[in-house]
């Protein structure tokens, strides 16, 4: 088997690429983070494709945003033991969590309705930065580059650097889905009501998945780091 | 700020607005003018028909202290907050920005927990103000989607340029000035915009050696008073375009364009016609070349009155102007109020055709010669003024005055402060209300504000 399929499929790692999956379908959910802006671009232009094409622009904004995150981690690899990377990470996610859960209604300044694609992906790449979304899938994308069978340094560094990107497309792939479902059940079902009832404080569950994700990344870094 | 899913009073689209349910309380800043120096004050009055006090000020919020008029305010925040650029929709809409016209201070009122009787949270002193944003006599007050927008009359000095500041919506700091580029706009007052188009409008007074000791009849004559309109790119905080009234119309005042989302076009009074002492309603709207035009749409003209019943700026025309100083645009962008402050009259067109309105309604009350009675008054000195409409549309409130000197020059019997109310057929026409008048006594009203908004406080950012 290639090594790259091999390490991709490990059973060990399953879980991590679940978590990738389950991750983006979070990110997907909250309205701020992208679905709500191609809704409002859908009704303005009364258009339900603009809702659709918008859709674009904010995943791939958002996958920008984790692949900055991911590059510094694998930049970080080369600097640090892997053991100890793993205990930055998940310091630097509660940290993360800690700020957000005090300041969870803060968002980025951005004033402007009237956006093209790249307004798009600016602000998607925004939103997800400052809400720490990269920061969140750190850990998980630390455990699904522990290569399995390399022989080489330089073959380890490419294949690391392949899954990561592998697993931010399919994070990605994942919010996208979740983002363009709910767009579409707003925009053809449920109308513009569940905004008033339906908009949960995504900003305060943020800063405790934060937490959450850093409590586990914290005990799994200190028990030896893997998924055994 | 806990909230755990949006505050209820926001709404995604001006149509659902309108099925909110009705006011119970209505605040109403007060100012203490002419008589003993005593401070401005919050009043708030009951509008709860099912309540024993209807129509009674149940609460006055006393201002620390003495000569802020108190004049135009605004919410902390509104429906904007849904808005997808900036969404905060758990922020709350419960703190009342009242700033002073005078002073250039800043009162951050808390109507939580119990709206009757709010409180003043935060002050923010005018030499914090002038220091922060550069701008002083800060006037009207928009909740957007990041930051509270406030217009000022004039630059900290109170001889330099007007503008708009912004301030922080979560803590109040004042954050700086609001424009990259004003291009051709040196005079300031009233603003609003088209959000979802990113457009700003602003129109224009003057400066306050103009207006703090009355208006000048020689300023006026020489058109020296506010005559233009501003478009801006709100995103780019540029001035993008000036189109001017030319010499013969002064004072373009209140601002309101239409809720719906998707529309483009917007009214705007000006107080005086020079020729013939006419006011009159314009609308500007969206040219296909993308730049704006106005077009006058409503002409109020001149009473011709008994010189001897004038006060001594009007005596030399023999007529008594409208002094249209407000206007009001209902939450379906069908119904547009008129406050004829001299005449003594509220108007009501149909403006379902922006470009052809139609009278549908009137009723008269006080004047500068009619001082016409209201059904539980004697006769009444000032006029309708600033007006306020329920997000149904069903109900409008209005008060007396205008801006303390200002009243004086106009009604010179020293007015007393009163608000009224008109119920509306949904299918045009107003009626007053003969049980509803609020008497204010010494005290002059000014702006209203309804509890969980109004027609003039919300910005959508999603079309009906």
């Amino acid at each position: 088997m290639h090594p790259l399929i091999h390490s991709a499929i490990h059973h060990d790692a399953l879980i991590s690429w679940l978590a990738m999956i389950g991750f983006g379908a979070y990110h997907g959910l909250n309205p701020g983070m992208g679905w709500l802006f191609s809704l409002s671009r859908g009704l303005q232009l009364q258009s339900e494709r603009a809702v659709w094409s918008s859709l674009i622009p904010i995943a791939l904004g958002h996958g920008a945003a984790v692949t900055v995150v991911a590059a510094l981690v694998l930049a970080a690899g080369h600097l640090m033991d892997p053991a100890v990377l793993r205990v930055v990470t998940a310091a630097t996610l509660l940290a993360f969590g800690v700020y957000k859960l005090f300041r969870y209604y803060r968002h980025p300044l951005w004033v402007g309705m009237q956006v093209g694609m790249r307004d798009l992906f600016f602000w998607s790449f925004l939103m997800a930065s400052a809400h720490g979304a990269g920061v969140m899938v750190a850990p998980v994308l630390l455990s699904l580059t522990r290569p399995h069978g390399l022989h080489t340094a330089a073959e380890e560094e490419i294949t690391s650097a392949v899954v990561m990107l592998l697993a931010i497309s399919v994070h990605t792939a994942a919010m996208l889905g979740v983002m363009g479902l709910v767009a579409w059940v707003v925009y053809k079902k449920l109308g513009l009501a569940v905004l008033r009832k339906g908009w949960l404080n995504f900003d305060l569950l943020w800063a405790g998945a934060l937490l959450a994700v850093g409590v586990v990344a914290l005990f799994g870094a200190l028990s030896g780091g893997g998924h055994h | 700020m806990t909230l755990f899913r949006p505050d209820p009073t926001f709404y995604p689209s001006p149509r659902m607005a309108m099925d909110a349910p009705p006011e119970k309380v209505g605040y109403v800043a007060t100012l203490n003018y002419g008589g003993a120096p005593k401070p401005d004050a919050l009043a708030v009055v009951d509008l709860d028909p099912a309540s024993k006090g209807y129509g009674e000020i149940i609460h006055r919020l006393e201002m620390p202290y003495i000569g802020d008029e108190l004049h135009h305010y605004g919410w902390n925040c509104c429906s904007s907050a849904l808005c997808p650029a900036a969404p905060h929709p758990h922020q709350e809409r419960r703190y009342l920005i009242v700033p002073g016209l005078r002073s250039s201070r800043i009162y951050i009122i808390d109507t939580k927990p119990d709206p009757a009787r709010p409180t003043i949270s935060k002050i923010i002193e005018p030499e914090e103000l002038m220091e922060m944003s550069g701008y002083s006599r800060p006037h009207t007050v928009h909740c957007g989607p990041d930051a509270i927008y406030v217009s000022a009359l004039a630059s900290a000095n109170g001889k330099g340029s007007g503008g708009i500041f912004m301030m922080d919506h979560f803590n109040f700091n004042v954050l700086g000035p609001w424009e990259e580029d004003r291009g051709a706009q040196d005079l300031s007052y009233d603003f609003w915009w088209h959000f979802t188009h990113d457009v700003m409008i602003t129109s224009e007074w003057g400066k306050p050696a103009q207006f703090e000791n009355g208006l000048i009849l020689d300023d006026l004559i020489n058109s020296r008073y506010g005559k233009n309109l501003h478009f801006w790119d709100l995103r780019r905080r540029k001035n993008v375009q000036t189109v001017s009234f030319g010499n013969d119309y002064q004072l373009v005042f209140e601002v309101r364009p239409a809720h719906e989302p998707n529309k483009t076009y917007g009214f705007v009074c000006v107080v005086l016609g020079l020729k013939d002492l006419s006011s009159s309603i314009w609308m500007w709207h969206r040219e296909s070349s993308g730049s704006w035009g106005i077009t006058k749409v409503i002409d109020i003209p001149a009473e011709p009155a008994d010189a001897k019943l004038l006060p001594p700026p009007l005596q030399g025309f023999g007529a008594v102007p409208p002094l249209v100083t407000d206007i009001d645009l209902s939450l379906d962008d069908r119904f547009l109020y008129v406050s004829c402050w001299g005449t003594g009259e509220l108007l009501q067109y149909d403006v379902s055709d922006p470009f052809h309105p139609r009278q549908t309604g009137s009723i008269k009350l006080g004047g500068i010669v009619r001082r016409m009675a209201h059904p539980k008054s004697g006769p009444l000195l000032g006029g309708p003024q600033m007006v306020e409409i329920s997000r149904d549309g069903r109900r409008v409130y209005f008060t007396n005055s205008l801006y303390g000197i200002v009243d004086d020059q106009f009604y010179p019997d020293k007015m007393s402060g009163w608000m009224a109310k008109v119920d509306v057929d949904p299918n045009g026409g107003i009626a007053l209300d003969g049980n509803f008048f609020v008497d204010f006594g010494e005290t002059r009203a000014h702006q209203v504000r309804l509890e969980g908004g109004d027609a003039s406080t919300d910005t959508f950012c999603y079309p009906s």
